[in-house]
C-alpha cells in the first residue's frame, strides 16, 4: 500500500468521526445556550443585588468570613462550573475580596452538596461524606495557596 | 420491525431554566422597572464580551468529543497495582471527562467493585473539576495567570484529596 492510499484510508475513517463530534459539539452547544443565556440574565440581576447583600451583611465581615460564606454557598449550589465563573466575575466587580471569590469557584467545582445522595448511593455514604468534606476544607486551602500565589507572581 | 419509540414533548432543562428566568425579569418589571433594564443591560454587556471566548470553548468542545471513545479505556487501566500509572490515569482521566457527573457513577461504581483504589476515584472527582474546554471563560475574567495558577493547583491538590479520602476512610471503617 503506498503511503497515499494509506492517508486516504485513515482520512476516510477520521472524517465522519470528526464529523460526528462535530455534530455532538453542536448539538451539546445546543443544550448549553439556554442555561448559558439564563445564567447571564440571572447573573446580571445577583449582580446588581451583591452590593444590597453585603449591605445585609452576607459578605463585608472580613477576608476568613466572607470565604467561609461563599464557599458555603457555592456547596450548596449547583450547575456548569462556566456558572460559578461568571457569577464570581460579578462578585469581584462588586467588592467581594479574591479570596472569597476564589473559595466561591472551588467549593462550586469540587463540593456537590445536590448531588451526594446519588454519589452516596452508588459510591458508599462515607466515601461520599468525606470526599465533600475534605473537598470542602481543600477549596479554603487552593483558594488562600492561588490568591498568595497570585500576589507573589 | 421495531415499534418507533414516541418523541418526548417535554420541554428539556435548559429551555425550562431559561423561561423560569425570563419569567423572573417579566414578573419584576412592574415592581423595579430600572432595575431590570440596568440588569438587562449589564446581560447585553456581559454577552457581547463572552462571545469571542464561546469560539475557543466550541473548539475545545470539538477536540475533547474527539477524544472521547478514550476515556473508557482509560478508565479500566487504574487496578489496585497501577501505581504511579493509576494516579496519573485517574488525573488526566479526570481532567478530559466532560459533560454531567451523573452517567459517571454507574462506571465508578463498577470500577469500586473491581478493585479500583478509592484514592483514585476520589482523584478522578475531584481532577473532573477542571474543565480544560471553559477555561478560556475564567481567563476572561480573572486573567490567564490566576487560571493558570488555580487549575496547576486543583491538578497538584488531586491525588493528594484522593490520598486523605482514603485514608480517613480507611480509619472510619477500623473504628466502625
Amino acid at each position: 500500500m503506498t503511503n497515499t492510499e494509506t492517508v486516504e484510508k485513515l482520512a476516510s475513517k477520521v472524517e465522519p468521526l470528526s464529523y460526528a463530534s462535530f455534530k455532538q459539539t453542536i448539538r451539546a452547544f445546543q443544550r448549553l445556550l439556554p442555561v448559558l443565556i439564563g445564567v447571564l440574565l440571572l447573573a446580571a440581576l445577583v449582580a446588581q443585588l451583591i452590593p444590597k447583600l453585603m449591605q445585609m451583611g452576607l459578605f463585608g465581615h472580613g477576608a476568613w468570613s466572607d470565604t467561609l460564606a461563599a464557599a458555603g454557598v457555592a456547596s450548596i449550589a449547583t450547575g456548569q462550573p462556566v456558572v460559578s465563573y461568571i457569577l464570581a466575575g460579578e462578585l469581584q466587580n462588586a467588592g467581594v475580596e479574591l479570596l472569597a471569590v476564589t473559595a466561591f469557584i472551588t467549593a462550586w467545582i469540587t463540593v456537590g452538596v445536590v448531588s451526594l445522595p446519588v454519589e452516596a448511593q452508588m459510591l458508599g455514604w462515607r466515601f461520599a461524606l468525606w470526599r465533600n468534606l475534605v473537598a470542602f476544607v481543600f477549596s479554603l486551602l487552593i483558594a488562600w495557596l492561588t490568591v498568595a500565589l497570585f500576589h507573589a507572581f | 420491525m421495531p415499534s418507533e419509540k414516541p418523541r418526548s414533548r417535554k420541554l428539556p432543562g435548559g429551555w425550562l431554566f431559561l423561561l423560569g428566568v425570563v419569567a423572573l425579569y417579566l414578573a419584576l418589571i412592574p415592581f423595579h422597572a430600572e432595575f431590570i433594564q440596568n440588569s438587562f443591560q449589564r446581560f447585553l454587556h456581559m454577552g457581547r464580551d463572552l462571545l469571542p471566548v464561546l469560539g475557543l470553548v466550541f473548539f475545545f468542545l470539538w477536540l475533547f468529543n474527539l477524544l472521547g471513545n478514550l476515556q473508557e479505556k482509560a478508565a479500566r487501566l487504574t487496578d489496585r497495582d497501577s501505581g504511579l500509572r493509576g494516579w496519573l490515569l485517574a488525573m488526566t482521566m479526570g481532567v478530559l471527562s466532560h459533560g454531567p457527573i451523573y452517567p459517571w457513577y454507574p462506571l465508578l461504581r463498577r470500577l469500586m467493585h473491581k478493585g479500583t483504589r478509592p484514592a483514585l476515584i476520589a482523584t478522578f472527582l475531584y481532577a473532573r473539576s477542571i474543565k480544560l474546554p471553559w477555561l478560556p471563560v475564567m481567563a476572561h475574567y480573572f486573567g490567564l495567570s490566576y487560571m493558570m495558577i488555580l487549575t496547576l493547583l486543583m491538578l497538584l491538590f488531586s491525588p493528594l484529596h484522593g490520598w486523605l479520602v482514603e485514608r480517613i476512610c480507611r480509619v472510619a471503617n477500623q473504628r466502625y
